[in-house]
């Protein structure tokens, strides 16, 4: 176990490494002098090496690249060209918006996918198997910002039943926030509660066919109690696994949804970040975005290797 | 003759193959699933649409008419005009042309960059194969819609460089599924016997064990398509992909958005465009997984 733990963080920690080096990389990469970026277009040479000397753009690019993982290993990721507030602070202040917005969509997909995947899997070969798969399928192939636009225009303009955009925190007033909430959740858990209810299908399916399942039936036990006593219990394993590995589509997902919903969150920061060359703030968003991913996905993987020892097994011979 | 000359000159005889009946078996099976074949014909509608556009959409799909503005669908505009009074019938045409093109490009730019990478990983181990399964681990780790965001910020935008960003994006996918595929398949007999005859990596790896994966890329590449139809949808959307007044649908539904009260049919079409491609990619790619499918052989 401890070789297991030991050898998946020392894949983490590369791993980051890696991923500091393209997000460094990457951003050196966008044309343009940053210095001029930074000084506006109206700045003289005499500001220009101003800013290059107190930023240290002149030193040789190694030292521009420890010196910034070093600050950022401290928490400091510079601070926003546009607003000259720490990236880092403005992250803390936008990101629990797009956690709770996110937090919402997985109620949303979970409740749709969960009670679906069940009877498709428990009524396979049925109208209701067909309705679930079909309506799956159509939730993979929509376009979240469509359907997006499709509510506003339906919920908002016609009916007048929701507002079409804004936020209000949930301490000011809960049920305003959830009014404003509402739509972008379930925008952006539609995708998920597709994936989640195909793969709860098939997961119930294989499970129904196991022995155990079967010996249940044949003890006479009713339906109902091998299906919710018995089945079940394993048959959701994969929701866990989906969740972990469906935050990046959630992340990527939240961009475009808070976008049309004017919910001023994270994802709203990226695109905001990108359209006003604000580099920094977009080098300290994508670093956090990244890195947050490989942190949850080594707590996923570790919480697996306590439950299923045969996974850390298969991790100490060193398959991967 | 002993029973088991028999059977070795019976099976002599027997045809090696019969791709007449494999044919008929794969035929049969699309007609068991007929809305993979629906699916599978509405695709090649949409890509009849994109090749032929000059001569299905007659009006220029750029031509502006300040009598048209925003005009509900009549017979002379079935799907109506947009806000610069402009065919909405002919900007979904020739959108379909550039939704084509970004969704089947980058994938193929996909594939061309994360197979052999994914094949020399998984054929080679060793340091090479840490390399670069630490490399895309690290690629992995960026969101897909994230990173595409991030390359085209790079790159700046246009058709060209989002197909290179959504492709970009898609790649770690191929290097994954590759390297799989050719760590069980390299476990099979036939690529054994194959190294035994003295067959060398390179004969190994394009001819004993690319075919054999094949298929499996090939299904995953019919589901990815849509993925980054609507990707490319998205980066226009958010002003990051293809600029005005080219009519890229995402394009046209960021317009839309700004007249739902007056002119909503802006806002239809695009979008059940975007809708009814990546649905039929999505159908014909479950019935090509069946299709394909080794264990039903």
């Amino acid at each position: 176990m401890f070789d297991f733990l030991v050898q998946r963080t020392a894949i983490s920690v590369v791993t980051l490494l890696v991923i500091s080096l393209i997000v460094f990389t990457g951003v050196r990469m966008i044309p343009g002098d940053p210095a001029r970026v930074m000084a506006g277009t109206d700045a003289d040479a005499a500001g220009l090496e101003e800013i290059r000397e107190k930023y240290g753009l002149k030193d040789p690019v190694p030292v521009q690249y420890l010196r910034w993982v070093g600050l950022a290993l401290r928490g400091d990721l510079g601070e926003s060209i546009r607003t000259r507030a720490s990236v880092t602070g403005t992250v803390a202040k936008k990101l629990p918006i797009t956690i709770q917005l996110a937090a919402f969509a997985i109620l949303i997909a979970v409740g749709i996918a969960i009670p679906a995947g069940v009877l498709a899997a428990v009524r396979r070969n049925t109208f209701w198997d067909l309705l679930a798969s079909g309506v799956s399928l159509c939730g993979v192939s929509v376009p979240n910002f469509w359907l997006g636009i499709m509510l506003i225009l339906f919920f908002s303009v016609r009916l007048g039943w929701l507002p079409a955009s804004g936020f209000v925190p949930l301490w000011e007033s809960p049920l305003a926030n959830l009014q404003r909430m509402l739509m972008p959740a379930f925008v952006l858990g539609t995708a998920l509660a597709a994936v989640l209810m195909r793969q709860i299908r098939n997961s119930m399916i294989e499970v129904l066919s196991a022995d155990y399942i079967r010996t249940a039936r044949a003890k006479g036990l009713p339906g109902r109690a091998v299906v919710f006593r018995h089945a079940i219990r394993n048959g959701l394993i994969p929701v866990v696994t989906i969740l972990g590995l469906q935050m990046g589509a959630l992340m990527g997902g939240a961009v475009v949804t808070e976008q049309i919903f004017v919910v001023p969150g994270f994802g709203r920061l990226i695109v905001e970040a990108v359209f006003t060359r604000d580099y920094p703030l977009v080098q300290g968003v994508v670093l956090i975005t990244a890195s947050s991913y490989v942190l949850i996905n080594l707590l996923v993987d570790v919480s697996y290797s306590v439950l299923n020892p045969r996974i850390r097994i298969r991790g100490a011979t060193g398959e991967s | 003759m002993s029973p088991d000359a028999a059977t070795a000159e019976a099976l002599l005889r027997a045809p090696v193959a019969e791709p007449a009946g494999r044919l008929r078996r794969g035929w049969r099976r699309v007609l068991r699933r007929p809305a993979s074949a629906v699916g599978g014909v509405i695709v090649l509608f949409f890509a009849s649409m994109a090749l032929g556009a000059p001569w299905i959409a007659t009006t220029d799909p750029l031509h502006t008419d300040w009598a048209k503005v925003r005009k509900a669908p009549t017979w002379a505009n079935p799907l109506g005009t947009d806000d610069l009074g402009r065919d909405n019938l002919s900007r979904v045409v020739w959108g379909s042309r550039i939704s084509m093109q970004a969704g089947v490009f980058s994938i193929l730019l996909a594939i061309s960059v994360g197979v052999p990478l994914g094949l020399v990983a998984g054929y080679y181990r060793g340091p090479l194969d840490q390399v670069i399964m630490r490399l895309t681990d690290a690629w992995l780790a960026f969101p897909f819609l994230i990173l595409a965001i991030g390359l085209v910020t790079i790159l700046g935008p246009s058709l060209t460089n989002v197909t290179v960003a959504i492709g970009l994006g898609a790649t770690p996918t191929y290097v994954r599924l590759t390297r799989g595929l050719v760590l069980s398949t390299q476990a099979e007999d036939y690529v054994h016997a194959a190294w035994a005859l003295g067959a060398r990596d390179l004969r190994v790896m394009t001819r004993h064990i690319l075919p054999n994966i094949f298929s499996a890329l090939l299904v995953q590449a019919t589901v990815a398509i849509p993925t980054a139809i609507i990707a490319e949808a998205v980066l226009s959307f958010l002003g990051l992909g293809v600029q005005p007044p080219s009519p890229s649908w995402g394009t046209m539904l960021n317009t839309a958005q700004q007249f739902l009260e007056t002119a909503p049919w802006m806002a239809w079409w695009p979008g059940l465009a975007i809708f009814s491609l990546a649905l039929s990619f999505n159908l014909a790619g479950d019935g090509l997984r069946d299709l394909l499918d080794p264990k039903d052989y």
